[in-house]
């Protein structure tokens, strides 16, 4: 049997579908590859791998996208977008049913300027409907697998922008990440995936989740790819009253400048150890500490109390948000509405019902629980006190460590259908990332060695609007290790 | 068995910005075809984020400041949660537990020239929030519209006290409200239009009793004259239901114009859980002290101090007085001619008499939106007092600018209006009328001194008016002595 994955010795070796987007450039601008030949190439493999891995919802033509746009990174490099992301004119469907057939009449945010910067657009990937689940068997539309092995799941929700990094379709993938939608499909698939400071990136044109956790963040094949996507996608967005007014720094200038490891404190939280975590998990998280230990950090360990309350609490925010922020799909302005009813409440009720798959329904009853009259005390203003006591567990911890690193998910990625039927199991692998969303966080995963064949993730996290500082130790981890040159067999 | 009402009034305005509260839509969508004033925002659409239009912030804290409440030093918005087709994203923008005003009060003074004493209408908050668009209802009787042009006006609520016990009481409170937000100009205040909307939450309990009775919400009034038929309606009501050993039922009720009666809408058990929480989209704002102040040192004079500035310092009556300060327009009107005039009594018995009889005739309502402007009106109180018109010529004079808008001296030119002063003239045509009129002199003569005004008159005819009644007066009673003793 031949190996489901090819480790490279160096990018030179990579075909250029699986060539990190900063090899890319070079190429471009050497005139070694034509912008055309990037975007056929990528919408052909999109097209031929689609029946097999289903990482797209659309494929765009491979007419779109070429501005013309020049001294940009990312002019002519062929991009995907999450399907909760709008594109005007291109059919956003969130990966539910109730907009099966809803085209926007506007870009978000991070469309415009992506293609603003020239980035072509391959198209829309696939996900968990409403970015409610991990493993992208909630969409609609089919799930999702994993290329390095298709009886796995990608992890989700954002799983198809993970596929489509890690099979070669898009040198760079945006997803939404609520509670680690994009860390864990990113450390199941073995790509780079960040979920960056809430208020970094505009949500313009983010169909919300849960508006206080959302935030939109690449997958590319490095880190220092990652650093150049941050710079096209982040900034103050007038459209968006919670994004950050925070200067942007270029974190590819930063990230190219290299970092100093000697003496950056890198905390360990003793929370994030315990009973539960794969054995490969944890020999790949060890040895990447033992890495940056020899390159010259120093490990620290850190506290996190109040680790334990994080899974009930974001699921009470995120339900609670979730129940209104789905109010609109009602059947009154756009999307599916229910073939047949006797009135105004039968059309709601139908419409929802049959819209919306279980996990989206189970999430509104839960959230419309929490924020019922006589409830609301008890669970969501509870649940906000104890997300500040969560803010404040990691102040703390990053008053002793510049860096805090730990798994990204207790295992590797999991059968098809193997937690479907119990879901309290699947909210169980969100342990690690979701404290992040709480904490409103940058976090990002990258690729630290396999376990059992499949790709395990390393979680880093910063402190707010640290990105700069997180890509750069990443990048510096990746200058001295070859994880990230392993890649799916497609 | 005495009762008394208890009344709250909940009165939500449309603030009068250019856009909307969230969006960069216009808010003039009145006359648009349905649905063209309308973004991704304001309908509704997937992934879009609200951004507060700055200006409604402003004038919630005039308003705020104008009606003597205190302004949250931090305010955020929250979402009220319910489905219906007129609501784009099934909740509204709204603000639950921190106002952006609160504990406020409104002086009622209406009755003042009656002989009524000033009573304070507490107001316990205001807040800010999104309109709804609009259901339209298909002729074929089954399908239903919608129209988003609404959707996402800016709007203020503005909660009273259960302070009120009358219907009349209500409709004073609602009166003053409205000046107010007027002479602040952040509202255009219509009922008919439904720039200004109002509910009424209406009690009963029997005279003496402290204790709140039962309450019923009232919806669906569409004037103030509708409101108060409808809460003397509902008070009638509930006092026969308490009479008839009932309790009364805490429900929303529906006021039908046309039959003038309070129906049942939903029953308090049917009513919504909104499912309030901050809005996530939306940071909380904090308002500097520096602001506040800015706001309320531009705030214009109000109408309680302008009705005290024209009673202490200009001499007006009570009724004049109350009139003009109740009328924000008229009463800048009289502000500027009196700022250069200073027989204010005049200037008021014009403004409340000919001219304000000249508006109703033509349906106009704010003075300034005619032709008539402060300038004409001085210019021909002038003209009266140097004798180059008379009073009545005036009142011609009047017509003629608010036909034309011409200058007083112009209209008085180009008419030929001007006084005629001329002794000589004027005793030749005195002359002329002894003439023609030997009985009215007998009558004189005789005793009859009302002979005088009818011979006055046929002056005056002769003169078309123009003559000096005065001078004409003075120099009749001198002839008609001249005869009368010879």
């Amino acid at each position: 049997m031949s190996e489901n994955y090819i480790k490279y010795a160096n990018y030179k070796e990579m075909p250029a579908h699986f060539k990190p987007a900063h090899e890319i450039r070079k190429m471009i601008d050497a005139k070694e590859i034509s912008e055309a030949e990037l975007m056929e190439s990528a919408v052909r493999r999109s097209k031929e791998t689609n029946g097999l891995l289903n990482a797209f919802l659309s494929i765009n033509g491979g007419a779109e996208g070429f501005s013309g746009v020049k001294n940009s990174f990312w002019a002519g490099i062929p991009v995907a977008l999450k399907d909760n992301i709008v594109t005007k004119g291109i059919k956003t469907t969130a990966g539910s049913k109730i907009l099966e057939n809803y085209t926007p009449i506007y870009d978000a945010t991070v469309v415009q300027k992506l293609k603003n910067a020239g980035a072509p657009i391959v198209g829309k990937t696939n996900m968990d409907e409403f970015a409610m689940g991990s493993s992208t068997e909630n969409s609609a539309f089919g799930v999702t697998k994993n290329p390095w092995d298709i009886t796995r799941v990608p992890g989700g929700s954002s799983g198809g922008s993970a596929v489509a990094v890690a099979s070669g379709l898009a040198y760079m993938a945006l997803g939404s990440d609520t509670g680690g939608s994009i860390r864990q499909p990113a450390a199941l698939c073995g790509v780079c995936g960040m979920k960056p400071t809430y208020g970094r990136v505009s949500r313009y044109g983010l169909i919300a989740f849960a508006s206080s956790l959302d935030q939109i963040g690449p997958f590319t094949r490095d880190a220092l790819d990652m650093a150049y996507a941050l710079d096209v996608i982040c900034g103050h967005d007038p459209k968006d009253s919670t994004s950050s007014a925070a200067p942007a720094e270029s974190f590819s200038d930063f990230v190219k400048k290299g970092m100093d490891m000697n003496g950056v404190k890198i905390g360990i939280p003793d929370e994030y150890f315990g009973d539960g975590i794969e054995q490969g998990v944890a020999e790949r998280v060890k040895e990447a500490i033992n890495q940056f230990e020899k390159m010259g950090a120093k490990i620290v360990s850190v506290k996190l109390p109040h680790t334990k309350y994080a899974i009930p609490v974001y699921y009470l925010i995120a339900t609670a948000e979730a129940s209104s922020n789905l109010s609109r799909f009602d059947g009154v302005k756009y999307g599916f509405r229910a073939a047949e009813f006797k009135n105004l409440k039968d059309m709601y009720m139908k419409t929802r019902d049959e819209g919306f798959g279980a996990e989206v329904k189970r999430r509104i009853i839960l959230g419309t629980y929490a924020l019922s009259s006589g409830y609301y005390d008890a669970y969501y203003k509870t649940a906000q006190k104890a997300r500040t006591k969560i803010k404040e567990d990691f102040q703390a911890a990053f008053s002793r460590a510049d860096l805090i690193l730990s798994p990204v998910t207790p295992a590797t990625a999991f059968k098809i259908g193997e937690k479907t039927a119990d879901p309290l199991t699947m909210y169980m692998s969100d342990i690690f990332t979701i404290s992040a969303n709480l904490a409103s966080i940058p976090a990002l995963s990258i690729p630290c060695g396999l376990s059992g064949g499949m790709p395990v993730g390393l979680q880093l996290s910063g402190n707010y609007f640290q990105e700069g500082k997180m890509l750069a130790a990443a990048y510096e981890f990746q200058k001295r290790t070859d994880h990230h040159l392993c890649v799916a067999a497609v | 068995m005495k009762y008394e009402a208890v009344i709250g009034l909940e009165v939500h305005v449309q603030l009068s910005t250019n856009t909307k509260i969230f969006c960069s839509c216009s808010t003039r969508y009145s006359g648009n075809e349905p649905n063209t004033s309308v973004c991704e925002v304001c309908s509704g659409q997937p992934g879009v984020l609200p951004v507060l239009n700055a200006e409604v912030l402003k004038r919630a804290v005039k308003t705020g400041l104008a009606l003597n409440c205190s302004i949250a030093k931090r305010t955020k918005f929250d979402r009220k949660n319910y489905f219906y087709p007129d609501l784009p994203k099934g909740y509204q923008v709204s603000q639950f537990d921190m106002p952006i005003c609160a504990n406020g009060y409104i002086i009622v003074n209406d009755g003042l020239a009656e002989g009524k004493k000033d009573k304070k209408i507490g107001i316990t908050r205001i807040h800010m929030e999104e309109d709804a668009g609009k259901n339209v209802h298909g002729s074929d009787g089954k399908s239903s519209f919608v129209d988003y042009n609404r959707a996402g006006v800016p709007l203020l609520e503005i909660v009273s006290e259960p302070d009120i016990r009358t219907s009349s009481e209500a409709k004073e409170y609602l009166e003053k409200l409205k000046t107010i937000l007027k002479y602040i100009d952040v509202s255009d205040c219509n009922m008919e239009d439904g720039s200004l909307r109002c509910d009424a939450n209406v009690s009963v309990r029997p005279a003496g009793e402290t204790k709140l009775g039962t309450k019923v919400e009232i919806k669906n009034m569409n004037s103030f004259r509708g409101v108060q038929k409808a809460i003397d309606y509902e008070i009638e009501r509930q006092i026969k239901v308490c009479e008839s050993g009932s309790k009364i039922t805490q429900e929303t009720r529906l006021y039908d114009e046309a039959k003038a009666v309070t129906l049942t809408m939903r029953k308090k058990e049917e009513a919504f859980d909104y499912r309030y929480f901050p809005e996530p989209d939306l940071p909380p704002y904090d308002i500097a002290p520096k602001d506040i102040d800015a706001i309320n040192s531009a705030l214009p004079e109000l109408p309680d101090a302008k009705f005290a500035r024209y009673i202490n310092e200009m001499q007006l009556s009570v009724y004049d007085a109350s009139l003009l300060s109740n009328n924000p327009s008229l009463a800048a009107f009289f502000d500027e001619c009196a700022a250069g005039y200073k027989n204010y009594k005049a200037i008021t018995n014009w403004l409340l008499g000919d001219i304000s009889k000249k508006m109703n005739e033509l349906g106009i309502e704010d003075i300034f939106s005619s032709r008539i402007r402060p300038e004409n009106l001085l210019e021909m109180l002038v003209l009266i007092d140097n004798g180059t018109i008379s009073g009545k010529i005036a009142k011609t004079v009047v017509d003629e600018i608010f036909a034309s808008g011409e200058k007083s001296s112009k209209i008085i030119e180009k008419l030929g209006l001007v006084q005629i002063s001329d002794d000589g003239f004027i005793l030749k045509i005195i002359n002329e009328v002894v003439a023609e009129n030997p009985k009215s002199i007998s009558d004189y003569i005789s005793g009859k001194e009302a002979a005088v005004g009818f011979l006055v008159g046929q002056i005056m005819k002769k003169t078309r008016g123009k003559a000096n009644p005065k001078l004409v007066n003075e120099m009749l009673i001198t002839e008609l002595a001249k005869l009368k003793n010879a």
